[in-house]
């Protein structure tokens, strides 16, 4: 920079910090026929999984394919709108857009007949009560309210059935399966 | 750095690579929109043909490596998803390039140089249909002095077409020509997306979209996927009666300031060709991923074509041109033509970035 021969008026001026270059740009989302068929099965209140006829395993929400075998899931199945919780976590930091009271609870659910944990809050439990095998139930938005979205789920609560045996957290979270 | 390995790039050093060879090739076809499959459902069938076509499965495959941009799709890490459609599990080597899938052939190629590997599977995904794709486009520009004015991808065409003519190398009936030509090509390509049998006349009599460029100069907004698998020695033998050899690679990149650049010419592509040793013998067919009509003339040039040589008999892709797809499905087409005898020797290039900005070219033969 020595050599740089500057004009008296930008001599020691204050160095630029910031730009404002605002984007934007809209998309039409491709839900894809495995997720449309998932949430086209949430409109009338039902949890579709998808089954790899090669491993058993049954995926939700499905993505269309089993990523062990790298093939299209083709067999739907209905599961069931309880499960066992297979981790959690409590939440005590706020962040924007947030609607929900501190603390709160946020947890992976293996629904039964799932292979695949589903995350999404607790409620209607204290925080130090939520613990690794404990039985909750899906609680559903009024009829009038449910739409093509996982949010027509509002959230699992404890059905008070007794704690189910979770010996491996993340893969399969719960007792013996049906179809393993 | 892979150019201190390249053969090219120091005398005598080819022989102390590998034999790396392209040897299956697919590809979807090429549309204006699919709306009812997402990046990973388009992807499957066509990652799965190319496995299957080098007589493999997916255990077979040492490494993945994939091409695409999020922006396409307008949501983050998208290309981690379609990783699902080859089945991950138990967790596989992969790698993911923010580029066409012709430089994820490259990155493979490199890697099965370094002998890590003896086969890799390459595949690429553009689906603009979600986006405004020339805005999508505009967002790889300078940020703070270009994009900001949202330079649709073919006004920066057409500033660069203007160049060409202005400087006397190129004339509206030498674009026209070759758009008669790519997309009555087509018509053999059941893949293509344009394909039709007009005169170069007939083109000309059209009206100017951005002047000095006609629609038909144009590529189409194109949704599609392709994926090649490519395999080192005795592999590519053992899975392939006669491999594309892969026998000279290279890529270069030019500035991206606009006003920086020769926008006639394409040293890059030249740099390329020469290093990938594009002039070392006779040319059968040359793949060129040119997706405006007139960007042909300067790549044509940068890589000393001459009239001999069969150019995209594919159409091109001023025929289907899914972004961050167009090029690897010239390396495919172009190998397909080596893998059936079709051809003996041939050139592919891709291009990424505005106005020809980076060029890759390889030189692929058969054998015997």
């Amino acid at each position: 920079m020595a050599d740089l021969v500057l004009p008296t008026s930008l001599q020691d001026v204050e160095q630029i910090k910031s730009v404002r270059t605002p984007a934007e740009l809209r998309y039409q989302y491709t839900a894809g026929a495995a997720t449309t068929r998932f949430l086209r099965g949430i409109e009338q209140k039902k949890i579709l999984g998808e089954r790899c006829s090669v491993c058993g395993k049954v995926y939700v929400p499905p993505r269309g394919s089993c990523p062990t075998d790298g093939i299209p899931t083709t067999e739907q199945v209905e599961l069931a709108h309880k499960g066992t919780v297979t981790s959690f976590c409590i939440v005590n930091v706020s962040f924007y857009g947030q609607a929900m009271e501190l603390p709160y609870t946020s947890a992976l659910i293996m629904l039964d007949g799932a292979d695949l944990s589903l995350m999404h809050l607790l409620q209607e439990v204290a925080v130090e009560d939520v613990h690794i095998g404990l039985r909750v139930e899906a609680v559903w938005v009024d009829d009038d309210k449910i739409g093509p979205t996982l949010e027509s789920i509002r959230y699992f609560r404890p059905n008070g059935e007794p704690d189910a045996d979770v010996h491996q957290p993340g893969e399969h979270g719960w007792g013996d399966l049906e179809h393993a | 750095m892979p150019t201190s390995i390249n053969p090219a790039s120091t005398d005598g050093g080819i022989s102390n690579m590998r034999d790396v060879a392209i040897i299956s090739f697919a590809q979807s076809d090429h549309v204006r929109a699919v709306n009812d499959a997402n990046e990973v459902e388009m992807l499957m069938p066509v990652t799965a043909a190319a496995v299957a076509g080098a007589n493999m499965t997916k255990n077979d495959i040492d490494f993945t490596c994939s091409g695409s941009t999020d922006y396409l799709a307008g949501s983050a890490f998208s290309f981690v998803s379609t990783l699902d459609g080859v089945g991950p599990w138990p967790p596989i080597q992969e790698s993911h390039v923010e580029m066409d899938g012709a430089w994820a052939l490259y990155e493979a190629w490199v890697k099965l140089q370094l002998g890590e590997i003896n086969s890799a599977l390459i595949y690429c995904y553009g689906k603009s249909s979600p986006g405004p794709t020339h805005e999508v486009q505009s967002r790889q520009l300078d940020p703070f002095f270009v994009a900001p004015l949202w330079p649709d991808t073919i006004s920066l065409s057409a500033l660069q077409a203007r160049a060409l003519l202005e400087s006397g190398k190129a004339t509206e009936k030498d674009f026209a020509d070759i758009v008669a030509r790519s997309r009555k090509a087509a018509l053999d390509n059941p893949h293509a997306q344009l394909k039709w049998d007009k005169s170069a006349d007939q083109v000309l009599a059209e009206a100017m979209l951005v002047d000095p460029l006609r629609k038909d100069d144009c590529p189409p907004i194109t949704d599609g996927v392709a994926a090649v698998v490519i395999a080192a020695d005795d592999v590519a033998r053992a899975h392939c009666d006669r491999p594309a050899w892969i026998r000279g690679i290279d890529h270069r990149i030019e500035s991206a300031v606009l006003g920086l650049r020769d926008l006639t010419d394409s040293p890059s592509t030249r740099i390329a060709g020469e290093k990938a040793g594009v002039a070392r013998g006779s040319v059968d067919v040359a793949e060129l991923h040119a997706p405006f009509s007139f960007q042909e003339l300067i790549i044509r040039e940068a890589l000393g074509l001459g009239g001999d040589v069969d150019i995209n008999p594919s159409g091109g892709a001023l025929c289907a041109n899914p972004i961050m797809t167009a090029g690897l499905v010239r390396f495919g087409e172009a190998a397909s033509r080596i893998i059936d005898g079709r051809a003996n020797r041939a050139v592919a290039h891709a291009t990424s970035g505005a106005c020809l900005q980076q060029n890759l070219v390889a030189v692929l033969e058969g054998e015997g």
